[in-house]
């Protein structure tokens, strides 16, 4: 577990979250933008190890969070047709919709099935060609080279069974989104290293001359946390707005071409629904309409959805780091990972769930 | 039973054209001739003993301790067959380990199969031939049992539920109300490896290597403790659920808070890497061989050397304490030293999206 244990080193961390905490001179606010470094934040116990001198808010980044829950909705009504089953990545099948999750949806006979590749859902439309295969897609950057590829196996197979229901996000927007919001507070921001993978991190140049803030790119192990924030902190101190890399071994400028070519060859930049935001201008990417013969809602005939209101969850506000999870009057009472509300109690990367797993004001029985 | 086949190909016999030679059919769950061609041919040339030789509708148990455990499970594994083991293993193992940490030897068994029909009997004899072996490791013996064959779709394969009763050595351990601050919690082995074997068959991950299930019997591991006299105060199998479910039980009953420390837990490379692939904590993962305890301090050093004589509790190891309750039921330290809450499993552990 050599790339695993070298980045969880108990010594070396012990020394970097003193250098770190001795260059704080204020009490800066930065956003972790992803759900996986706010889980390594949390779960490692970095951030109750920095609460006392550094504002650490969460970000948007986690792609089943801020699916609509018209897009559940949506999955939900196909999964119902005899003809169809349905297939997504785990953590989509407990998110609730208007209608309920996926998983009650499968508990009341629809054929709804877990896969772990995109790819496994195309093989399934070739062994099940009677039916209808639908992959219900959702993430950033980093999840849609996959379902790329997918749509482009099924084309070259010939498949006339599978399509799918692409609700994918793009994160900077989302990035853009929180810097314009009027109540924003944030100072700096750790850039989410996977998708910078894809994606590359030179277009952040235009962000950080926007918006004054330093990006810094940043992995996912205490290790790389940590480093992404004591260089977040340094720039911050110094009055340096500037963008860093501290996920070299990962993120190149250029990102990978390849997969940034998959994206482009079958999703268009648009503007979409997000939950939290009602929309981000350009924050998301739909199917080409040279390939809406995969596209579910083209083949299923979906009308596009308004986005409802999410009542008294304030995940939006959570997302949008106005707010802690703890702050919410739901977090615990009403809304727990059993009882999810909002998305971000769901998924394993929310940052609820995060919240009530890792560092959950519990009371004290007695 | 060829020439069962060689008529089953002529035309029209209803009663011949339920009988195939490659799998099992409805017929033989229907109580005549067949059912009992089943229990003659193939359970009773296993398992023949003079209780169930009777093939009465009770078996009659003649015990000399004044307190029995007992003990039922249902078995419903998908694959039948895994890495480590198999459903049949499973069933016995499972039940006599039920029996084993509430402090009892296990003596004997009820074995009841749901058979789907169309089940070939090469899977079936390949169960049997497991069941076989796992009750003589456990040295139980199967007393009673019964066959049933449903149709297809209406059972996934091949279904099994086992009873056990156990004769318990006093003084049995006295359970999860009577940890004390301070007690010390063991586990005896690596975590988490059945649940990992049974997600990558049957997901067919192709993970090189594959992690094997720990499906084991733990009764005489814990036998010798009870007999040395080191009872610990409570012991359980970490089955679904995982050493978590455990922790957080005892947690509960007790009004006490688990402390564990993550480096302390062992756990298999290869499980490690699927969890992290998948964003999965083995901590959350079923065990079928794998116990967790809580003894007193004074009984820590022996308890882990005994454990370590046995081939199943090899890798035995201290994995924290009880403490008075805290703000959480179940702490974990991780990396800097700092206590995280451990989340109480809920449902199948579904992996993250990327």
């Amino acid at each position: 577990m050599k790339f695993v244990d070298d980045y969880r080193d108990p010594t070396r961390l012990k020394i970097q979250l003193a250098e770190l905490r001795k260059l704080i001179t204020r009490r800066w606010v930065i956003m972790d933008v992803c759900g996986g470094q706010t889980h390594g934040l949390l779960r490692h116990g970095l951030e109750q190890a920095l609460e006392d001198v550094l504002d650490l808010v969460h970000g948007p980044g986690c792609p089943v969070c801020v699916t609509p829950a018209e897009a559940i909705d949506d999955a939900v009504e196909l999964a119902k047709r005899p003809e169809v089953i349905m297939t997504s990545f785990g953590d989509m099948l407990r998110v609730p919709g208007r209608q309920g999750s996926l998983l009650q949806a499968r508990a009341r006979g629809s054929d709804i099935r877990i896969v772990y590749s995109p790819a496994d859902a195309v093989q399934l439309a070739v062994k099940e060609s009677e039916m209808q295969v639908v992959f219900f897609a959702v993430g950033f950057e980093s999840t849609a080279p996959s379902t790329a590829l997918a749509v482009l196996q099924a084309r070259q197979l010939g498949l006339t069974n599978f399509s799918l229901l692409a609700n994918h996000v793009r994160v900077e927007p989302a990035m853009r989104a929180v810097m314009q919001l009027p109540e924003n507070r944030i100072q700096g921001m750790l850039a989410a290293g996977h998708v910078c993978t894809v994606t590359g991190f030179a277009h952040y140049s235009a962000f950080v001359d926007q918006f004054q803030v330093p990006v810094v790119v940043t992995g996912f192990e205490p290790m790389d946390l940590l480093a992404g924030l004591t260089r977040c902190v340094q720039l911050l101190e110094s009055g340096e707005p500037q963008l860093f890399n501290e996920y070299s071994r990962s993120v190149r400028s250029e990102g990978n071409k390849h997969a940034q070519r998959l994206i482009e060859d079958v999703y268009c930049v648009a503007t979409v629904p997000w939950r939290g935001f009602r929309e981000i201008i350009d924050g998301g990417l739909v199917m080409r309409p040279e390939l809406r013969d995969f596209d579910a809602r083209n083949r299923f005939g979906l009308a596009a959805s308004l986005l409802s209101s999410d009542g008294d969850c304030r995940s939006g506000d959570v997302m949008t780091g106005r707010i802690k999870p703890i702050e919410c009057p739901l977090f615990g009472n009403t809304c727990t990972p059993d009882n999810p509300v909002g998305a971000p109690m769901v998924s394993s990367e929310g940052s609820c769930s995060a919240y009530y797993r890792y560092a959950r004001p519990i009371e004290v029985r007695t | 039973m060829s020439d069962i086949n060689q008529q089953n190909d002529g035309p029209g016999c209803p009663i011949l054209s339920e009988v195939d030679g490659e799998r099992i059919t409805l017929a033989y769950g229907e109580g005549g001739r067949l059912s009992r061609q089943l229990i003659g041919e193939r359970i009773l040339t296993r398992f023949a003993n003079d209780q169930l030789n009777e093939l009465g509708d009770a078996a009659l148990l003649t015990s000399n301790t004044r307190r029995l455990a007992f003990s039922t499970d249902g078995y419903t594994v998908t694959p039948l067959f895994f890495p480590g083991g198999d459903i049949g293993k499973l069933a016995v193992f499972g039940t006599t380990n039920d029996l084993a940490v509430s402090g009892a030897i296990p003596r004997w068994l009820s074995l009841s199969l749901i058979i789907e029909e169309g089940l070939p009997w090469s899977v079936l004899d390949r169960v049997l031939d497991s069941i076989q072996h796992a009750s003589a490791i456990a040295n139980a013996t199967i007393v009673t049992g019964d066959t049933k064959v449903v149709p297809y779709g209406a059972a996934d394969k091949l279904f099994i539920t086992t009873s056990g009763v156990g004769e318990v050595l006093e003084p049995a351990p006295p359970g999860a109300r009577s940890l004390q601050p301070d007690d010390v919690l063991i586990v005896s082995g690596p975590i988490g490896s059945h649940g990992a074997a049974i997600l990558c068959a049957r997901e067919k991950f192709d993970f090189d290597p594959l992690p094997a299930s720990d499906c084991a019997s733990l009764s005489q591991p814990l036998i010798s403790l009870y007999s040395a006299g080191l009872t610990p105060r409570a012991v359980r199998d970490a089955t679904r659920g995982g050493v978590a479910a455990v922790l957080h039980e005892w947690a509960d009953a007790s009004g006490l808070t688990c402390v564990i420390n993550e480096s302390a837990i062992p756990v298999a490379d290869c499980v490690r890497g699927i969890c992290e692939l998948l964003g999965l904590d083995p901590l959350h993962f079923a065990n079928e061989g794998t116990f967790v305890l809580s003894t007193r301090p004074e009984l820590v050093e022996s308890t882990l050397d005994l454990l370590r004589e046995h081939r199943a509790t090899h890798q035995a190891a201290v994995i924290g304490w009880v403490k008075p309750r805290r703000n959480s039921p179940v702490l974990v330290v991780r990396g800097i030293g700092r206590e995280v809450v451990l989340d109480e499993p809920s449902g199948a552990p579904l992996p993250r999206i990327c």
